[in-house]
């Protein structure tokens, strides 16, 4: 369901950041295995919000501080996920992971497959995502298509509160390693500026978000724009620019990319016959290019022309507030995407 | 303890005969029954005996990439631990992990191929036991390598900070692969280490079952009460290369023979005659029973069939 969908009455606007907080307490009272570790969850509730109150209603044995020991925390999650636990871990940006990479994609990732399925791993991951605020190439990268590359983890990125509890839901109940990839402009912490339409109704109870489908968050004809995250707020953003120039642009939501639904993006492009993909991700081996090419290996047909992307350049982020901002994929370059597209009539432009 | 110990020696001797099998006269690690790396851990086998017989099958043993003997000593399935090294569609994991990833949840084994990576498993299936209020020890082995690994000292001070039911066992066989402990290691007894996460440590010299069974039953009684983690250094001795192939130019000339002249197995025999009476009848009636486990378990593995080549694409997710 999209977010626009249940915005009417007695709405009752959350944060993604107290979105995913709610998910979590809801969970941890009804399931005694679910815990969170990580650095900074305890009082602090989370650098960026998402496990604000837990702490204090459920204590330090169930919301536990970690030493900043991630090889030791990422494994101990995997050794008590097999051992009967839900344990929800966090590590506050995603371009730390490099220090326990191997304790994840060596061992939490693959321990069910080398287990023949019959070890278990239900362990939540959650992690920053996303730049944009000049915090510079160690603390602003998105890296979802690292971990959608990698076999055996599920991999969650909302991009609205709606979605991110249900999806955090959906993910603590899950018997798989999930990566929850929240995008820092999108979680309502006011330090850090917030996309305000990432802010939208949620109900107070609980529900889940199915894996592995996108939603269609905004309905057009000529052309689609897929993206995650913050991508789908730069979609939007452009979509309404597009309409006041004719164009009619649909906005696909993947919410997951692993499991990633490809079946609803052919569906939208065998519509539109156009496609662009955006993702603040890096442009080259990453989800933009994945996308084009599941439309292209199942019917080339469909396309009216070549498909555009709209991705981080392949450059370490830079600091300084021009260059950054230069990078970063936005509304305007959607745009240019389109026109770029137009203008390469030769090929069935309609 | 003894029978064990000759189980996992004679299963080893089987599985390298077989593994060079297909190999010779040129050796290419992808032929024959057996392909892919093989880490043997003949000469180790007190580290495993001496440990795990304190053990029962819910408490939880995390190895490394040379796993059989610590498998065996924990009860994993000896025959579908075969097949599963012979990457048959009845082994452990129906062939999807092979010899460096032996799996048994029956009895809470399993091991990784990464140096040091069955720390952080050891200390988290620890930490659930404590959050659950259920019984259990993790034992974490490892080598005398992975103590120079930053998840050693993060998961040794992880265990200590929350006073967690584990034990860390270092097998100190005084090579890393070519090289020597005395080049890679800045201290000669890594039982010192324990000191600095106010753990006890442990050092046990000359591969001795009896003097490890002592030193692992303090540590596991010292957990199993609440008392938190212990580090074990053991140094044990590696009679077979780093890995099958491995000619081990590395080592002094007559190292090896030294070894094998000082085999843990018939100088545990020696004294099981000399102490505890038991005669060559006794011990010829145990070797009967190992060796007849240890048939029984090829045989499953070799008669096995393989899993069909499209199983691969399942248990990805469960």
């Amino acid at each position: 369901m999209s977010s626009g969908a249940v915005a009417a009455a007695n709405e009752r606007r959350l944060t993604i950041a107290r979105a995913m907080a709610e998910a979590i307490a809801q969970e941890m009272r009804i399931d005694p295995s679910v815990f969170v570790m990580g650095e900074d969850v305890g009082t602090l509730g989370g650098v960026f919000g998402n496990t604000r109150g837990l702490f204090d209603e459920f204590g330090g044995e169930r919301v536990r501080d970690t030493p900043i020991s991630e090889t030791a925390f990422m494994g101990a999650a995997t050794g008590a996920a097999s051992d009967g636990m839900r344990p929800i871990v966090e590590l506050m940006f995603v371009d730390f992971f490099g220090v326990c990479f191997d304790a994840i994609y060596n061992s939490m990732a693959k321990n069910a497959y080398f287990s023949g399925g019959t070890v278990k791993v239900p362990v939540v991951l959650m992690t920053s995502t996303g730049g944009g605020y000049s915090d510079g190439g160690q603390h602003s990268q998105c890296l979802y298509g690292t971990f959608a590359h990698l076999p055996g983890m599920k991999v969650v990125a909302p991009s609205n509160a709606y979605d991110a509890k249900g999806l955090m839901t959906a993910s603590i109940r899950d018997d798989n390693p999930v990566i929850y990839m929240y995008h820092k402009g999108l979680q309502g912490m006011g330090w850090l500026g917030t996309e305000p339409a990432a802010t939208v109704h949620v109900p107070e109870e609980s529900y889940t978000i199915p894996f592995g489908q996108a939603a269609i968050v905004r309905e057009g004809k000529d052309v689609t724009i897929v993206s995650v995250a913050m991508g789908v707020h730069n979609a939007l953003k452009a979509a309404d620019l597009l309409a006041a120039k004719g164009v009619s642009a649909e906005v696909v939501d993947l919410r997951t990319l692993v499991p990633l639904d490809r079946d609803t993006v052919f569906a939208s492009v065998s519509k539109t016959g156009r496609l662009i993909v955006v993702d603040e991700d890096y442009h080259s081996y990453g989800m933009t290019g994945e996308i084009i090419a599941s439309i292209a290996e199942r019917d080339l047909s469909v396309l009216k022309a070549s498909p555009q992307r709209v991705a981080y350049p392949d450059i370490p982020i830079p600091f300084s507030r021009p260059m950054e901002q230069f990078a970063l994929p936005s509304p305007e370059k959607i745009i240019e995407a389109y026109e770029k597209m137009k203008g390469r009539r030769g090929w069935r432009w309609m | 303890m003894y029978e064990t110990m000759l189980v996992s020696r004679f299963f080893e001797e089987a599985i390298e005969a077989i593994y060079l099998e297909g190999k010779k006269p040129v050796f290419n690690m992808a032929k024959g029954p057996i392909p892919g790396e093989m880490h043997l851990s003949n000469g180790q086998e007190p580290c495993a005996v001496g440990v795990c017989a304190h053990l029962t099958s819910s408490d939880i043993v995390t190895s490394t990439h040379r796993p059989h003997h610590a498998a065996i000593a924990k009860g994993v399935d000896l025959a579908r631990m075969a097949a599963e090294i012979f990457g048959k569609k009845t082994g452990l994991s129906g062939g999807r992990g092979g010899h460096m990833h032996i799996f048994d949840p029956d009895v809470n084994f399993s091991c990784s191929g990464i140096i040091a990576q069955g720390m952080g498993p050891a200390v988290g299936a620890a930490l659930s036991r404590k959050m659950q209020g259920r019984d259990g020890v993790a034992v974490s082995y490892i080598g005398e390598g992975a103590a120079n690994q930053g998840a050693f000292h993060e998961t040794l001070n992880l265990a200590a900070l929350w006073k967690l039911p584990v034990i860390f066992v270092i097998e100190d066989n005084a090579w890393g692969i070519s090289v020597a402990k005395s080049a890679s290691t800045a201290i000669p007894n890594n039982a010192l280490r324990a000191s600095a996460y106010g753990m006890p440590g442990h050092h046990v010299t000359g591969n001795d079952p009896i003097a490890i069974f002592a030193a692992a039953g303090e540590a596991i009684a010292l957990a199993r009460s609440g008392g938190g983690p212990s580090l074990i250094d053991i140094e044990t001795d590696r009679l077979a290369g780093h890995f099958m192939g491995d000619a081990e130019a590395y080592r002094p000339k007559g190292e090896l023979e030294a070894l094998r002249a000082r085999d843990p197995i018939p100088a545990f025999a020696r004294r099981l005659q000399s102490e505890d009476a038991l005669s060559d009848a006794d011990l010829a009636a145990i070797s009967d029973r190992a060796r007849s486990k240890v048939d029984d378990a090829i045989g499953f593995a070799r008669e096995s069939a393989y899993p069909e080549p499209d199983e691969a694409l399942d248990k990805v997710f469960v």
